[in-house]
């Protein structure tokens, strides 16, 4: 899976957590960019995403998550590491 | 097993849920919303609907003109463990179950000052149920290993016990009816098998302690939404609980699996609020036996020992059977010559169900949604009081359509696995369990044989006197408030002012002095009918003294028709008038369901009146005095209790 293939698929999950199709990502998006993402919907994107691209974040990974780039990369690692 | 398995697929769930949320009026995205529910979901499609719906519940007329009707209830969740990511769910899967859902979250781990202290927030909702969702790891019972019995059963005890005193405030604060949640063990095993061999073990406390909530709960009515139970039998509960998300967020069960949790407690609350569904329509062939019986015959069907098949049918049989039991009513909708239908209920050997377990039996060439609309016709019960079963994709697929009102569970491939789907679906969660409940399927069949009499008999009065009908009246008592309170809150048409009581409200009309409240039986040459009416007249604020208001006035459909209403109008007008009241006040409040009653009390003599100040509009009212002698003609012997 490409980075690109991976913005695009995660924005679908953005869109869809946020029922916002307006949504879209750049590695520099934070929660402060998203209206509506505090703690709750945060777990619901990350749950959405081990959903949508197969994989099972680990809790320190989770913890080291600052903006999009970050998961971005950390759904790379995974991929790559499957 | 996939949550929500017994949900039909939908083509493209997430497109039609954007589509939908183009609607400009927020009444028509209810209406997609309350549509979509209906399909298997996953918690991100969930949140979704629920976001279509949202602005249309907060209108509050807006659920009452849905079709079908939702039944608004307040749900207030006091929770040791993060809850608000499961709210979505419930109120989505309320939508399915025709609930209109407003949930309060108490603040996170503040259960116990929520209830103990001042919750003006909490006061404020005024919340009807009251779920204490509580995990195993809140307030733990810490003993050391080598603990004796008795001092964990102690400490088992005194916890049981606080938690009893809560839902005494609940009930003694709110008037809410009060659901606990069992608790789901959080540790792993430390010794393995042999955990439940040492009493202090957390898994073997955790044990415990729920078997102790349990039967608390059967004492204080209280009900239960027992996650322990549905975690341990895994299946579609697997995973409810991820270690991970409660490290992150301190949730007990996963986002992944709030769509079940959900539906978990919409179909409890479904249950309080009278909602359950209360009959089985099977199809026959290749669902309840092995081929096809117009085909092969009695001889070629598969059913019964000796092959996995027809094992697997008579296990789905034994299902059915054992629902019958408890009070589901059983019918039978298949493309089938009658006679040869009937002849493998009579004659084959190894049926676990027979003839006399089925209260309407379709079988003809007819299509299935007309014979469906004459079961609930013939029944006296709601289109959606009705769950049917059928093998074939493309029956099940025209049902839905033509009558959505009627659940229609997807079945797996596997008969094997029918009697778990259609368990899954809990369409017939209950919120009591009596001896009427054991008795009613026996009791439609009766009414069945009934109505073949009614066939047979030239005039209408020989046919009532032939029924030979004896009439039990008694003035509620405390034995006999859970059986009230759970007809008054299940009748739906039948039911001048569909007025739901919980068990608390119900006990303070029984005691009152100045309230009459009856509870009505019904036996007949052919059996017994078991409770078929409650009713209440109470002194109101709005009328003169001596005049009582008849509150609520409500009877099971299954005695339509046999002046059951005239016999009761007698004996109330003596009740009332032993309290002194001159006069009886009838009020009729229409809904979507009591339309055959809007004229009940201009049938039983009463006069109309004009409306008096503060009731609500299209509410009738009528008066009734009790000084002039009134004949009402009826042939049934009234006895007291």
């Amino acid at each position: 899976m490409t980075e690109a293939e991976i913005y695009s698929a995660l924005t679908e999950v953005f869109q869809d957590v946020f029922d916002d199709d307006g949504i879209t990502l750049t590695p520099k998006t934070t929660a402060a960019d998203v209206p509506g993402w505090d703690s709750q919907a945060h777990v619901n994107l990350v749950v959405a995403a081990e959903v949508r691209f197969g994989v099972r974040f680990r809790t320190a990974e989770l913890e080291s998550l600052h903006d999009v780039g970050d998961f971005v990369q950390l759904i790379a690692r995974k991929k790559e590491g499957r | 097993m996939d949550q929500l398995a017994w949900l039909p697929l939908h083509a493209d769930l997430s497109a039609a849920i954007g589509e939908a949320r183009r609607l400009t009026e927020p009444r028509a995205r209810l209406a997609a919303a309350i549509r979509l529910s209906g399909y298997r979901r996953d918690f991100t499609l969930t949140g979704r609907i629920d976001r279509l719906a949202a602005e249309g519940l907060a209108d509050p007329a807006a659920p009452g003109q849905q079709s079908p009707a939702l039944t608004p209830l307040r749900l207030a969740i006091l929770a040791s463990h993060t809850v608000d990511h499961l709210v979505p769910s419930i109120r989505v899967s309320g939508l399915g179950r025709r609930l209109a859902l407003s949930v309060h979250v108490a603040p996170y781990g503040l259960y116990r000052q929520a209830l103990l202290g001042e919750d003006p927030d909490l006061a404020a909702f005024a919340p009807q149920l009251i779920l204490l969702a509580l995990d195993a790891r809140d307030a733990p019972i810490d003993l050391p290993l080598e603990a004796a019995e008795a001092e964990v059963v102690a400490a088992v005890t005194a916890r049981v016990e606080e938690l009893r005193l809560l839902w005494r405030r609940a009930r003694e604060r709110y008037g809410a009816q009060v659901v606990q949640q069992t608790l789901v063990p959080a540790d792993p095993p430390i010794f393995g098998s042999f955990e439940a061999l040492v009493p202090a073990a957390p898994y073997a406390v955790t044990e415990r302690l729920n078997t102790a909530i349990r039967a608390a709960a059967r004492e204080d009515g209280v009900l239960l939404l027992d996650l322990a139970w549905m975690a341990a039998r895994q299946g579609q509960a697997a995973g409810l609980a991820d270690p991970v998300r409660w490290h992150q967020a301190k949730q007990l069960v996963s986002p992944i699996l709030a769509p079940l949790y959900g539906d978990l407690l919409a179909r409890v609350v479904m249950a309080v609020a009278g909602l359950s569904r209360k009959c089985l329509v099977l199809d026959l062939d290749n669902t309840i036996w092995g081929g096809v019986i117009g085909d092969d015959g009695l001889d070629g069907i598969k059913l019964g020992q000796g092959n996995a098949t027809g094992e697997a049918f008579l296990a789905f049989q034994r299902y059915a059977a054992a629902l019958g039991r408890r009070g589901v009513i059983l019918a039978v909708c298949s493309k089938n010559t009658q006679e040869v239908a009937e002849e493998a209920f009579a004659r084959h050997p190894e049926m676990v169900l027979k003839r006399g377990d089925i209260a309407c039996f379709m079988a003809n060439w007819n299509d299935k949604a007309g014979n469906l609309r004459q079961i609930a016709r013939t029944l006296n019960i709601g289109l959606d009081s009705l769950v049917f079963v059928d093998d074939n994709p493309a029956e099940r697929e025209i049902v839905r359509r033509e009558l959505p009102e009627v659940a229609v569970p997807e079945l797996p491939e596997d008969v094997a696995n029918y009697p778990e789907t259609v368990a899954a679906g809990g369409y017939f969660e209950a919120a009591t369990f009596t001896a009427d409940d054991a008795a009613r399927n026996r009791s439609y069949v009766l009414n069945a044989e009934r109505k073949a009499a009614l066939d047979q008999a030239t005039d209408l009065e020989g046919y009532l006197r032939s029924l030979a009908m004896t009439m039990t009246v008694k003035e509620v008592g405390a034995g006999e408030l859970p059986r009230v309170t759970q007809l008054i809150n299940k009748t739906n048409q039948f039911n001048l002012t569909t007025r739901r009581y919980t068990e608390v409200e119900t006990e303070r009309f029984s005691t009152d002095p100045e309230t009459v409240m009856l509870s009505l039986r019904l036996r007949d040459r052919f059996g017994d009918n078991g409770l078929i009416s409650v009713v209440i007249a109470r002194p109101d604020a709005a009328l003169a003294a001596n005049e009582l208001l008849i509150d609520t006035w409500l009877m099971s459909c299954r005695v339509l028709g046999r002046q059951v209403e005239q016999a009761t109008l007698d004996v109330l007008a003596r009740a009332a008038a032993r309290k002194g009241a001159t006069a009886l006040i009838g009020e009729y409040r229409p809904t979507a369901r009591n339309g055959m009653v809007a004229e009940h009390y201009a049938r039983l003599g009463f006069a109309p009146l004009p409306a008096p100040a503060g009731a609500e509009p299209g509410a009738t009212f009528w008066r009734y005095e009790l000084g002039a002698a009134q004949t009402l003609t009826h042939f049934i012997e009234v006895e007291a209790a």
